[in-house]
């Protein structure tokens, strides 16, 4: 009988034994795991927005670091007469209150874009843009929505004239580019004419090529002006790189609470099990590349083919940087130049996009198919397999609570930009 | 039972001592790799050091016979990967030039990940062909 009295006692001493070992295990588990090790502070360190040097010089773009062509830019990114309806300007789907971006699954301008909205800020650092990358410079970028019939619905004999027309427009675009030619004759200058719009190829084509050149300067120059301006668009510092600067300097002490337990395990799994910085890499979280990562078409949508097609387009427009559109007398166009077509794994691969503030454009992914960053993670967790192409991904089998704990990081990349307050505004009337 | 023990220790030691070595993968722009047929000895040198990721940059890669003679004439192909990951390099890059000595600048190299890369390189002059693998660690 006291045997078994003791043998209880033992039992119930080893089951509490092995409840405090369970819950000291959990509170190891669960516990502020700072300090980092020192690879991890490397690592961590590669992240910081203070790596974010001012974006080389666009060779392409003679303007790109002028601050007056900066200001027309400014200008006609806000203005809704560059649409055929009167009411599309570039701001419609990049809007400065929300990360540059429109907030909906596609962009609606006269009609429906093809993909969702990205965010502009700090594109001047990608060597592409588009989700299929299929323009290599912001100038080229920007050219394409004015004559798309979704987005502004307009053509580049209109937007020219409207640059002739406007007194302030002509102004300013004089004194960085030089004279606006006289395009007022009719018979040379149709009202509307584009090579790209059915309907108007036949005005574009009586057109002789001289004038079509010269039209296409104007065009290209707005371009260019726009880029200038949105190069001006750069993140600035989030509750992460106040975080990460504490680690670095070893002085957290005087900076908490900056990242509580969920975000700093959060974003250990970002840069570990999660695999997220193999691709949200640098202080930008991306390597601006393209990745099959087996997003699902949204219903009645064929798989977007993405970098395959991009990279056939991009080299044979002729607004690429190696066209004669470009400023670059030396025609350094690296990216283009060694850039991979034809290969299996372009095929249904998308640009990485940037994670700063990411929080704020969603939805996600090119075809906006997904609504939340939660579902997101839980798409990544997955990695199911890729309807074209093969994904790059792999399962990663994270718990619901490392997936709650990802979130949290991921929340911590938010912050204002870099941009004077200016810039992010219609300009006043004084400007236009 | 002491002989077993100190065998474990033994055995330990040595587990931890692997270890250490297994995840200490350094490459260093200063070895040379010796081509799969055992023909030629390569080393690089990067225009920009240490690799960058998310950069575009040349190498200048130093091609001898494994006798030391500097190779010169050679039709350079440069490829690369990331095997655990399976896929390649982001871009395609090119021999763009023989500068003599045995050296060829490539251009177009750029790497979009950290982790390990291998960079295959094949060497042909005339009939002779062989490649060499060359692995780096970002």
């Amino acid at each position: 009988m006291r045997d078994i009295f003791t043998k209880k006692k033992l039992l119930r001493g080893f089951l509490a034994a092995l409840l405090l070992g369970f819950f000291l295990w959990l509170y190891a588990g669960n516990k502020n795991p700072y300090p980092w090790t020192t690879n991890e502070i490397k690592v961590l360190k590669t992240l910081h927005i203070d790596n974010l040097t001012r974006a080389l010089p666009n060779l392409s773009n003679s303007v790109s670091e002028n601050s007056l062509a900066a200001r027309l830019g400014h200008s006609l990114f806000f203005d809704t007469r560059l649409s055929a309806n009167g009411q599309v300007s570039c701001a419609t789907c990049h809007q400065p209150k929300k990360s540059f971006t429109d907030q909906r699954r596609r962009g609606i301008g006269i009609g429906f874009s093809r993909r969702n909205t990205r965010s502009i800020v700090g594109s001047a650092y990608s060597p592409w843009l588009y989700s299929d990358g299929r323009k290599d410079s912001l100038w080229s970028q920007a050219l394409s929505p004015l004559e798309d019939p979704n987005e502004h619905g307009s053509n580049r004999m209109r937007l020219a004239k409207l640059l002739a027309n406007d007194s302030h427009y002509q102004t300013i675009y004089e004194s960085v580019f030089g004279p606006l030619p006289d395009i007022s004759d009719p018979g040379r200058y149709p009202a509307d004419a584009s090579p790209l719009r059915e309907n108007l190829k036949p005005a574009w084509n009586s057109m002789s090529a001289e004038d079509q050149e010269l039209i296409n300067e104007i065009f290209v120059n707005i371009g260019k002006a726009i880029a200038a301006y949105e190069r001006l668009l750069v993140p600035g510092p989030s509750r992460f790189d106040s975080y990460v600067r504490g680690v670095a300097e070893n002085n957290l002490k005087n900076q908490e609470p900056l990242f509580n337990d969920s975000e700093i395990r959060g974003l250990r799994l970002f840069i570990s099990k999660a695999n997220c910085i193999d691709c949200h890499n640098g202080p930008l979280f991306t390597n601006n590349e393209f990745h099959n990562t087996g997003v699902i078409s949204s219903p009645n949508d064929v798989p977007d083919k993405g970098r395959i097609d991009g990279i056939r387009i991009v080299k044979t427009d002729v607004f690429n940087c190696m066209g004669i559109y470009s400023n670059d007398p030396d025609q350094s166009c690296d990216e283009l130049e060694f850039s991979r077509i034809d290969m299996p794994e372009l095929i249904g691969a998308i640009r990485t996009p940037s994670l700063r503030n990411i929080e704020s454009s969603s939805p996600y992914m090119h075809g906006g198919q997904i609504e939340t960053l939660t579902e997101v993670i839980e798409h990544y967790n997955r990695a199911p397999l890729s309807l074209i192409g093969h994904n790059e991904a792999k399962p990663l089998s994270l718990s619901r609570f490392e997936r709650r704990d990802l979130l949290a990081f991921l929340k911590t990349l938010g912050g204002p930009l870099s941009t004077d307050q200016k810039w992010l505004t219609t300009p006043g009337t004084s400007d236009q | 039972m002491e002989k077993k023990m100190g065998c474990m220790r033994a055995t330990l030691i040595a587990t931890i001592f692997s270890l250490s070595f297994t995840f200490e993968v350094a490459y260093s722009q200063d070895q040379l790799w010796i081509s799969e047929a055992g023909k030629y000895q390569l080393s690089y040198i990067s225009e920009l050091n240490p690799v960058p990721i998310n950069q575009m940059h040349s190498w200048i890669m130093h091609i001898e016979t494994v006798n030391g003679e500097p190779l010169e004439g050679a039709s350079i192909t440069v490829e690369g990967g990331m095997p655990e990951h399976d896929h390649g390099l982001p871009t395609t890059p090119r021999m763009t030039e023989e500068l003599g000595a045995g050296d060829y600048r490539i251009e177009g190299m750029r790497f979009h990940m950290n982790g390990i890369w291998e960079i295959t390189t094949t060497i042909t002059t005339g009939n002779n062909r062989d490649v060499c693998i060359i692995p780096i660690e970002l």
